[in-house]
């Protein structure tokens, strides 16, 4: 299956400066993308863009050859955020957090390193480590096409960054689910993608962007 | 480093030893708990050096700030020894110096007032000749234009809010400059960078302790690095060691530099336990390959190879 951005141009404000300009890129389920680049340059808006929570300006964006706005129901393209504290209801209890997402198997919550004893607590009561798992089982619902990370282990200690992303390795390579990481760590990048775009896009209005790829591995 | 074994070494900084940290919450009604966010730190910083505190986010770390600075919150209980340059810091000295000669380096623009333009702010607002210059001198050192003094924060782009906050600090010729977090977010490049601040400080004198969760950052920006897990600093050792594992001393940190992306990305299994669930021994023995049951007794740190660690297996 195929995530296609044509020509996408977005900015926040009215008068503001476009984030994105004229921005293409495509991609298969196959495959495991990089987005590096310094803060500023599009990389979150991106995949905002790319989950469904935004509308872009100009341009479009295709899954499977149709336009991503036009998919009800569960978006198949999911996104997971660098805080998960800001992205879980703090009144839920974790097993009603889970339950928000697709038929989450009960797989995944367990080669997440999920105990069973945390489903019933609240968010406040688990650490960031803790709650990013959630956060990620939740994404990973039955009908997940694509998964983006925005930052999602910057905050975690380094063996639990080491044991998400051997996980999410696997899990993607199985079901076959696209994955766009993004994060200012080039080695981390060179351990999980086959592809990297670094974004160095020159924002101004009018100008055309520059944006390299690299194909590593 | 001189462990102030010569009969006129100075003495450091700063330097805590026992730290703990607890809370009293409400449970839910009425029940009081305990919660214990940090169990046993120690750390020392030298006039001169910049030493890390790595540890996980929301690990509780960034308390040692605001204990140092007198700023915890009215419902938090704390013991240890804390001494700035030889002398016991009290609240009340901590009171005097809070500012001046101990300073915070805050995490973002959001502790700077938004109504008040930076330069009369960073100046605290003294208007005198004296103070105007040494802001204009701080500015032109830092490559900031004579305008920011004009600015409202909002106004800042992320690499001017930087070197801003740590204007704030280079207004007083501290002694001990402390920096929680200093670079979120930051490509490794931009970040050292911004380290280069701190590393200016030091140079002039200053002891510099950096909490982080970033220990990539720590290896290549600072001289000494203390390892926190769990509630409790568990090696100290001099940031070259990091190079190799085999320099390296208490298992969690041989772990956490195998789960560096470009060491081997590895992992053990098991997650960070909640200070309160565990108890008295080593806060990593119950995922430690080399447990034995004297790890579950209070496991006192000791000095090797230039370093300290509290473990009984480590050489």
């Amino acid at each position: 299956m195929k995530l296609e951005v044509k020509q996408v141009s977005f900015q926040y404000k009215r008068d503001g400066r476009k984030i994105l300009n004229n921005f293409s890129m495509s991609m298969d389920s196959s495959q495991r993308l990089g987005l590096a680049a310094p803060s500023g340059y599009g990389k979150t808006t991106l995949c905002r863009l790319l989950a469904g929570y935004l509308l872009p300006d100009q341009g479009e964006i295709l899954l499977d050859g149709k336009p991503l706005s036009s998919y009800r129901g569960y978006c198949p393209v999911q996104m997971v955020w660098q805080l998960p504290e800001q992205a879980i209801n703090p009144r839920m209890r974790m097993r009603d957090v889970i339950g928000e997402g697709d038929q989450v198997e009960e797989r995944i919550l367990r080669e997440l390193g999920i105990d069973p004893a945390w489903m019933n607590r609240f968010p406040s009561e688990l650490s960031g480590g803790e709650l990013q798992r959630f956060c990620l089982a939740r994404a990973l619902g039955r009908g997940t096409r694509f998964l983006l990370c925005d930052e999602i282990s910057t905050m975690l200690d380094l063996i639990t960054q080491s044991q998400i992303w051997h996980f999410l390795l696997k899990e993607v390579q199985e079901r076959e689910i696209g994955l766009i990481a993004v994060s200012h760590d080039r080695a981390l990048l060179d351990r999980i993608c086959t592809r990297q775009i670094d974004m160095d896009i020159r924002v101004r209005p009018l100008t055309k962007p520059q944006h390299s790829e690299k194909y590593s591995g | 480093m001189d462990r102030g074994e010569g009969e006129y070494a100075a003495a450091p900084v700063l330097k805590i030893e026992g730290l703990h940290i607890s809370f009293m919450q409400y449970d839910g009604g009425s029940r009081r708990k305990e919660l214990t966010a940090i169990r046993d730190l120690d750390v020392e910083v030298g006039a001169g050096e910049m030493v890390a505190v790595v540890g996980s986010s929301g690990s509780g770390k960034s308390l040692l700030a605001h204990a140092i600075l007198g700023l915890l919150p009215y419902n938090a209980s704390m013991s240890g020894k804390l001494m700035f340059c030889g002398s016991e810091l009290s609240e009340e000295r901590i009171r005097q110096l809070r500012g001046t000669k101990i300073v915070m380096v805050p995490q973002s623009v959001a502790w700077l007032d938004p109504l008040q333009k930076i330069g009369a702010q960073i100046r605290k607002g003294r208007g005198d000749r004296k103070t105007r210059q040494q802001l204009k001198d701080i500015f032109y050192r830092y490559g900031l234009d004579q305008e920011v003094e004009k600015m409202y924060p909002f106004e800042l782009s992320g690499g001017m809010n930087r070197r801003v906050l740590i204007s704030t600090a280079m207004m007083e010729e501290p002694k001990l400059v402390i920096a929680d977090e200093p670079t979120p977010g930051l490509d490794l490049s931009v970040a050292k960078r911004a380290m280069g601040h701190f590393r200016e400080l030091a140079d002039r004198g200053a002891g510099v302790l950096i909490i982080t969760h970033d220990l990539e950052l720590a290896m290549e920006t600072v001289d000494r690095i203390v390892v926190f897990y769990a509630g409790s600093t568990v090696e100290e050792a001099p940031a070259a060691d990091f190079n190799s594992q085999e320099t390296l001393r208490h298992p969690y940190t041989k772990a956490l530099w195998r789960a560096l992306p470009q060491n081997g990305f590895e992992y053990i299994p098991g997650t960070q336990p909640r200070v309160d669930d565990l108890l008295q021994g080593c806060p990593f023995a119950p995922r430690c390959g080399r447990r034995t049951k004297d790890c579950d007794r209070p496991v006192p740190g000791r000095e090797l190879r230039g370093g300290r660690v509290k473990c009984l297996y480590a050489e």
